[in-house]
C-alpha cells in the first residue's frame, strides 16, 4: 500500500466520488474550501489575479472570433469590404432590423462541391488512422517490449520528427513522390516498373503524408497505455495454457483499446481539418474541406461561405472529441 | 524478430525522407532527382536571400515572444484548472483551454482573421496584419499546449510540499516561488519549447492573420514549395532540421527528469 | 494538575456535507506525547491539519499557550508539523531543508548553520547534510523530516503518521528513537496515527475519535484496560464480549446475568447503572486462565472444549466453545515447553477469570 493511500481521507470526502461533468482530465477532487486552493486563497485577491489574465485572453481571442465566424456564416455576401452584409442595421427611425441569413448553409448542402469534399476529408482521415494504427500498433509494442537501455532512445526517435519542421517534414515527401521523383527512379532502376507512376498530385501521396506526419501521436498513446500494462497478465495468460499470440488477442489487445481509441483520436481529429498536405500532396482533385475553405476565402473572397464551412467542421468534429475526452477522462480516474 | 522488423521499417519511414533531404541539399544539379556532383552552392545562394533571412529573423522573434507569454498565461491557467475547483465559469474555461487542442488550423486562422477585422473597425486596433497580429494569433492557439504540459505536473505536485513550507512560515507568495515554480520549472522549461517550436512551424495560421511586410520563414517555404520542389528549400530544411537537432539535444540534456523525493 | 499548552474548544469542521470533525473538545498538556488514535477517515488528520493552520476550524475555537489561533495563517503559528509524505522540498539539500523555517525568521547565517548542525547531530543525520532527499533512504528522510520540524524549537510538534511510510522493522525502532528525541527536546508531541499498538507504546496520552468525536481520552493502560465503550473495547486489543443485563449489585461488585453463559458473572468495574441495564461485559482473552479443575468461588468460571489453537511462540492462542454455541478467545503465556502437557484441541476445560479483571459496558 502506498504511503498515499494509507494517509486519513477525512480530507478529500469527494476523492471516490466521480468528478462533476465540468473537471477537466487529472483533476483532484478536493473540496472547494479544501487545502488545494490555499496558497492563492491566502494571498488578497490572489485567486482574481491568477485567473484573471487567461480567462481574459482566452475569451477575447479565442471565444469572440468564433461567435464572429458564427454571424458572418448568416450573413449576406456583397461585393465590397467587408464581403458581407451586416446582419443588424439600424433602418430609418430607430427601428432595428435583423437580417438572418441562412443561404449560406443551404449553399453547402445542395452543392455536391461542399457534401463531396466533407465525406472525402472524413473518409481520408478514417482511412489515414486505420494505416496509422496498423503500423502504429508494432511499434508501439515493439518499444514497450524493449530493454529499459533501448526504450527511452526509442521513444526519443518517434518524437523527434515532431520536433522538426512539419512543413519540411511533407514537403520533402515532395521530391519522393513526383513523376521524376527518387521513388519513381528507385523503382525504374530496380526494373520493377517501366513508366514513371503519378503518385503525387493523388489521394495516394495525401495518405502517405497524413501517415507519416500523424504516426507519433498513434505511437506514444498506445504505448503509454501497452507499457503500463502488467506482465504478469500475460505471463498468467500462458500459466493457463494460453499460446503467445492467442494471449495477445485475448489480453494485450482488449487491454490497449483505451491507447487506440485515444490514438485513433489524435490521428484523426486533426485529420480531418488538415491543410497543408493535401495543398501540397493532393491533386486539384483531391477534395478535403480545409483546403475548400481557404479557396473559398482567399481565391473567392466569400467569407460568408468559408464561415459556413467553418461551422460545419465543428459540428463535423464534436462526436469524435467528445470521444476523446470520455476515453481521456476514464485514463485518469 | 518480425516485431523488431517491423519496428525497423517504421522508423525508415520516419526518416528515410529526412535523410534523403538533407542528402540532396548537397547536390549540384539544379534538377532535384539527378544527382550532379558534391556541391554547397545552394547554402550560399540562401546566404544572399535577403527574403529568407528576413522571414526567418521574424519567425524568430514571433516565437519567442510567443513562447513566453504562453508560458506565463499557460502555467496561470494550469494553475486555475488544477487549483481551484469552482469558479464561476469553471467550464467555458476549461473549454476554453481544451478546444485550440483539437481546433483545425483552417479555422482558428480564419477566426482570427475575422476578429482582428472585426476590432479594427470597432476600436482601431490592431491597424492591419503585422507582427502584432500573429504573435496574439500563435499565443492563443500554443496557450493550451503549454497549460496541458503544466497541468499535469501540477497534478503530481505533492501538495504537502506547499504545506510544509507555510508550516515554517514561509509566506504565500514567497512559497509559490521558492517551492511551486522550482518544482514545475521543467514542465515550464518544455512548455516554453513546445510553444516555441509550435510557432516558428506553423503556416496555416500564420497565412490567414499575416499582412504585407510581416511574412514569417513558414510561409515563405510554404509559397516556395508550392511551386514546386527546388535544391534552395531542400538548403533551407536542412538548416532547420540541424538547428532543431542541435536545440533538441540541448534541451533534453538540460531537462533529463531527476529523481524527486 | 499539568498545565494545558492547547485547548481545543467545541471545534467543527465539515466540508461540504460531511461532518470531519464534530463539536470536539479537548485539552493538551505541556510536555505531553499524544496521540490521535483512530480509523481512517474518522476526523484525526483534519483536527490536526486545523491545529496546523492548514484548515480553518468551521465552528468552535484552538488556543494554543493562551493566544486564540482562529484565523491565524500557519506561518504565524508557534507549532510545526511533521507531513505523512514527509514533504522535503526535492530541489534543496538536507541542509536546505533543515535551514528553511530558519531562512524565513530571519536568523543570521552563521546562527542557522550551528543550528542546523545541532538538529542534524540530534537525528543522526550530520554526515548527510548535503545530499538531496532522492539520495536518501525512507528512514534517513523521515529523520530530515523530523529535524526540520523542529528546527524552530515549535511550543507543539505535529506529527502525521510519522512511522507509516516505513517498513515494520524500521518503523519499531523508530518509535522508541521519537520518543527518545521527544524527551530530550521537552516539546509537546501529538501525533495522528491508525496503529494502535504505536499509539500504547509512544504516547503519554491517547485520544481515541470516532466519526469527527472522541470516544475515550485516557494514558495507554487505562484505555486498554478500562476501555469506556464498546467501540474502544473493540478498537483496541482483542475483546470477548457477553450480553447481559444488571441483575444486583452486591458489596462493590455488580452482577449480570448472562443468557449465553448461563449464570452471573461478578464484575468490579462498571459505571453506576440501574438493576436491569443492556450491558456487555468485556473480558480481554489473556485475562483468562485455563484449567482442568473447577476454578476458585471468588472466580468467574465457564466450561468448554478447546477448538482451534494457534502456537504464537511466546503465546498460544486457543478458542474455546462453550455448550451454547458461543466461542471464547483465551491466550496464554508459554511460561514453560510446550510439547506435550499444555491443553490440546478437544480437551474439556474450565475457563476463568476475576471479578477485578472484566469490564462492564454499557451496550
Amino acid at each position: 500500500m502506498t504511503a498515499a493511500g494509507l494517509r486519513d481521507d477525512a480530507r478529500h470526502p469527494h476523492a471516490g466520488a466521480a468528478p462533476s461533468g465540468d473537471m477537466g482530465p487529472g483533476l483532484r477532487g478536493d473540496g472547494g474550501k479544501g487545502p488545494s486552493g490555499t496558497l492563492f486563497r491566502r494571498i488578497p485577491g490572489g485567486r482574481f489575479l491568477v485567473g484573471l489574465p487567461p480567462y481574459l485572453w482566452l475569451g477575447l481571442f479565442f471565444a469572440l472570433p468564433f461567435l464572429i465566424v458564427l454571424k458572418i456564416s448568416l450573413a449576406e455576401t456583397q461585393i465590397g469590404i467587408p464581403p458581407y452584409k451586416p446582419l443588424l442595421d439600424w433602418a430609418q427611425a430607430g427601428v432595428l432590423e435583423v437580417r438572418l441569413n441562412l443561404g449560406n448553409y443551404r449553399t453547402l448542402l445542395t452543392d455536391d462541391l461542399y457534401v463531396l469534399a466533407y465525406l472525402n476529408s472524413l473518409k481520408i482521415a478514417a482511412v489515414s488512422t486505420l494505416l496509422c494504427l496498423l503500423i502504429g500498433y508494432p511499434m508501439a509494442y515493439g518499444i514497450a517490449r524493449s530493454s529499459d537501455r533501448h526504450r527511452n532512445a526509442l521513444l526519443m526517435l518517434v518524437v523527434l520528427p515532431f520536433w522538426t519542421s512539419f512543413l519540411i517534414r511533407v514537403y520533402a515527401w515532395m521530391g519522393i513522390l513526383k513523376t521524376e521523383g527518387l521513388l519513381n527512379a528507385f523503382l525504374l532502376w530496380t526494373g520493377v516498373i517501366h513508366e514513371p507512376l503519378q503518385i503525387l498530385e493523388t489521394d495516394l501521396a495525401v495518405y502517405i503524408g497524413i501517415v507519416y506526419s500523424y504516426l507519433p501521436f498513434m505511437v506514444l498513446p498506445l504505448y503509454a497505455t501497452l507499457e503500463k500494462m502488467d506482465r504478469s497478465l500475460l505471463e498468467a495468460a500462458w500459466d493457463l495454457g494460453c499460446r503467445p499470440f492467442r494471449a495477445f488477442l485475448s489480453v494485450t489487445l482488449p487491454l490497449s483499446v483505451p491507447g487506440m481509441v485515444a490514438g485513433s483520436m489524435l490521428v484523426f481529429i486533426p485529420a480531418v481539418g488538415e491543410f497543408v498536405i493535401p495543398d501540397l500532396l493532393g491533386g486539384p482533385d483531391t477534395l478535403m474541406i480545409a483546403k475548400i475553405l481557404w479557396s473559398e476565402f482567399f481565391d473567392n473572397r466569400d467569407w460568408p461561405v468559408a464561415s459556413a464551412i467553418a461551422v460545419a467542421m465543428l459540428v463535423a468534429l464534436v462526436a469524435p472529441i467528445m470521444i476523446f475526452q470520455h476515453f481521456q477522462k476514464r485514463a485518469t480516474e | 524478430m518480425i516485431l523488431l522488423l517491423l519496428l525497423a521499417l517504421g522508423f525508415a519511414f520516419l526518416y528515410l525522407p529526412i535523410v534523403l533531404l538533407v542528402i540532396y541539399s548537397f547536390n549540384a544539379s539544379r534538377l532535384v532527382t539527378v544527382w550532379g556532383g558534391l556541391s554547397t552552392k545552394w547554402y550560399a545562394v540562401l546566404l544572399h536571400d535577403d527574403k529568407v533571412l528576413d522571414a526567418a529573423w521574424l519567425s524568430l522573434k514571433v516565437a519567442v515572444i510567443t513562447a513566453t507569454a504562453a508560458t506565463v498565461l499557460g502555467t496561470l491557467a494550469a494553475v486555475v484548472l488544477v487549483r481551484f475547483r469552482r469558479f464561476p465559469g469553471r467550464t467555458l474555461f476549461s473549454g476554453m483551454i481544451a478546444a485550440p487542442l483539437v481546433m483545425p488550423e483552417v479555422i482558428t486562422g480564419l477566426a482570427m482573421l475575422l476578429l482582428f477585422i472585426a476590432m479594427e473597425q470597432a476600436v482601431g486596433w490592431p491597424s492591419g496584419r503585422s507582427m502584432t497580429t500573429i504573435v496574439i494569433a500563435h499565443i492563443t492557439f500554443c496557450l493550451s499546449f503549454v497549460t496541458v504540459v503544466v497541468q499535469s505536473r501540477l497534478v503530481q505536485m505533492d501538495i504537502s510540499l506547499e504545506e510544509a513550507a507555510l508550516d515554517l512560515g514561509a509566506r504565500p507568495l514567497k512559497v509559490f516561488f521558492v517551492i511551486t515554480l522550482p518544482l514545475i520549472a521543467p514542465a515550464l522549461a518544455a512548455g516554453w519549447l513546445l510553444a516555441f517550436t509550435l510557432s516558428i512551424d506553423d503556416v496555416v495560421i500564420s497565412a490567414f492573420v499575416t499582412g504585407p511586410g510581416a511574412t514569417t520563414l513558414p510561409i515563405v517555404i510554404f509559397s516556395k514549395v508550392r511551386l514546386g520542389v527546388s535544391p534552395e528549400i531542400n538548403a533551407l530544411a536542412t538548416v532547420v532540421i540541424t538547428v532543431v537537432g542541435v536545440a533538441i539535444a540541448a534541451a533534453g540534456r538540460f531537462l533529463r527528469p531527476r529523481p524527486q523525493g | 494538575m499539568a498545565e494545558t499548552i492547547i485547548s481545543i474548544d467545541a471545534v467543527s469542521k465539515s466540508f461540504g456535507s460531511f461532518a470531519a470533525v464534530n463539536r470536539l473538545s479537548l485539552s493538551i498538556h505541556r510536555g505531553e506525547f499524544f496521540s490521535l488514535l483512530g480509523a481512517s477517515g474518522c476526523g484525526k488528520t483534519t483536527l490536526l491539519r486545523m491545529l496546523a493552520g492548514l484548515e480553518q476550524p468551521s465552528e468552535g475555537r484552538i488556543v494554543i499557550d493562551g493566544t486564540d489561533m482562529t484565523g491565524v495563517p500557519p506561518y504565524l503559528r508557534p507549532v510545526n508539523m511533521m507531513f505523512q509524505s514527509y514533504a522535503l522540498f526535492p530541489h534543496m539539500t538536507v541542509e536546505q531543508n533543515v535551514a528553511f523555517g530558519l531562512r524565513q525568521e530571519g536568523w543570521p547565517k552563521d546562527r542557522i548553520r550551528d543550528k542546523v548542525q545541532e538538529m542534524l547531530d540530534l537525528v543522526q543525520m550530520a554526515p548527510f547534510g548535503r545530499r538531496k532527499p532522492a539520495q536518501l533512504s525512507g528512514g534517513q528522510r523521515q529523520r530530515v523530516a523530523l529535524a526540520r520540524s523542529l528546527a524552530k524549537e515549535p511550543k507543539v510538534l505535529l506529527l502525521d503518521e510519522p512511522l507509516a511510510a516505513l517498513d515494520k522493522k524500521l518503523r519499531e525502532q523508530t518509535r522508541l528513537e521519537l520518543v527518545k528525541i521527544q524527551h530530550r527536546v521537552g516539546i509537546t508531541f501529538i501525533m495522528v496515527t491508525h496503529d494502535q499498538e504505536e499509539a500504547m507504546t509512544m504516547s503519554s496520552r491517547i485520544a481515541v475519535m470516532k466519526a469527527g468525536s472522541i470516544e475515550q481520552i485516557g494514558a495507554p493502560v487505562e484505555i486498554y484496560e478500562y476501555p469506556a465503550s464498546i467501540f474502544v473495547a473493540d478498537f483496541i486489543g482483542a475483546a470477548n464480549m457477553f450480553e447481559g443485563s444488571i441483575s444486583r449489585h452486591h458489596d462493590s461488585q455488580v452482577m449480570v446475568a448472562c443468557p449465553d453463559l448461563g449464570r452471573d458473572v461478578a464484575v468490579t468495574h462498571a459505571p453506576p447503572l440501574p438493576v436491569g441495564a443492556a450491558v456487555k461485559v468485556m473480558v480481554r482473552p489473556e485475562k483468562l486462565l485455563l484449567s482442568r479443575d473447577e476454578p476458585g468461588a471468588q472466580m468467574n468460571w465457564l466450561r468448554g472444549r478447546i477448538g482451534d489453537m494457534a502456537y504464537l511462540g511466546g503465546l498460544s492462542a486457543y478458542h474455546i466453545e462453550l455448550a451454547s454455541g458461543l466461542s471464547v478467545q483465551a491466550t496464554q503465556a508459554n511460561l514453560k515447553h510446550v510439547d506435550g502437557g499444555g491443553p490440546s484441541s478437544g480437551d474439556e476445560v474450565y475457563v476463568a477469570w476475576h471479578p477485578a479483571n472484566a469490564v462492564v459496558l454499557v451496550q
